[in-house]
């Protein structure tokens, strides 16, 4: 799993590749974590376009990322799912309780 | 065998979480612990239909787990923890927990579609 920053004017962006799973999933948990609260943005999103696979693990770092966001009064975005990706949130019934967007135009434009 | 693209990532996913919960709950990250993985096509009549699926038996030699713990949690609460479970059931047609000689062993079957039997393989 790789993870990297882009900050824009607006939002910072996480692009993540390859899998989401229980050894990578902290690190992503961590990097979103501290962004959210040390950094204090206000838009967080993260690029799940080259995101292969994802676990409750995953999904568990995503939620605590959810409620960090809402503490802070910042938004927590997810765009680019794939279709396992995609059908894992729809199997934890997330899919509505997240902010998702196909891709990061609309996102930004969010 | 002839999965659906989908099937193969429920399977996947299935014995991944399946795999994680071993790892953390039965073993509590210690690494180096045996686990094995066993797979074999299975015939079986299910729903009155004979069906071709695929099993898989994960042994692991730690202490008895409580089938309590294995029902998952009710889906309502939007909160990290409890996951896992809730995707293997959704992931595949059987899930079987059994106690063998100081073993664990955890039983999934997914079964094929009648229309993925006529998938080339």
């Amino acid at each position: 799993m790789k993870i990297s920053a882009r900050r824009l004017e607006t939002a910072t962006i996480f692009d993540v590749s390859g899998d989401i799973d229980l050894a990578s999933s902290p690190e992503i948990r961590k990097m979103i974590l501290r962004e959210l609260r040390e950094s204090r943005t206000s838009k967080v999103m993260v690029n799940l376009t080259e995101v292969r696979y994802i676990d409750s693990s995953g999904v568990a770092s995503f939620l605590e990322a959810l409620k960090a966001s809402r503490d802070c009064g910042s938004r927590l975005i997810l765009f680019g799912l794939g279709p396992g990706t995609r059908e894992v949130f729809q199997l934890s019934r997330l899919l509505k309780i997240f902010e998702i967007y196909d891709g990061e135009d609309q996102a930004l434009g969010s | 065998m002839g999965f659906s693209a989908r099937d193969c990532r429920s399977v996947t996913r299935a014995v991944d979480e399946a795999l994680t919960n071993i790892i953390r709950h039965t073993y509590h990250g210690r690494p180096e612990q045996p686990i094995e993985v066993a797979c074999r096509r299975v015939r079986a009549r299910v729903d009155g239909r004979r069906r071709e699926g695929l099993e898989i038996v994960l042994t692991d030699y730690g202490a008895a787990v409580d089938p309590k713990t294995m029902r998952g949690r009710s889906l309502n609460e939007i909160r990290p923890g409890g996951l896992g479970l809730h995707y293997i059931r959704q992931s595949m047609d059987a899930m079987e927990y059994k106690r063998i000689d100081r073993t664990n062993q955890l039983r999934l079957v997914k079964y094929l579609l009648p229309e993925d039997s006529n998938r080339v393989q």
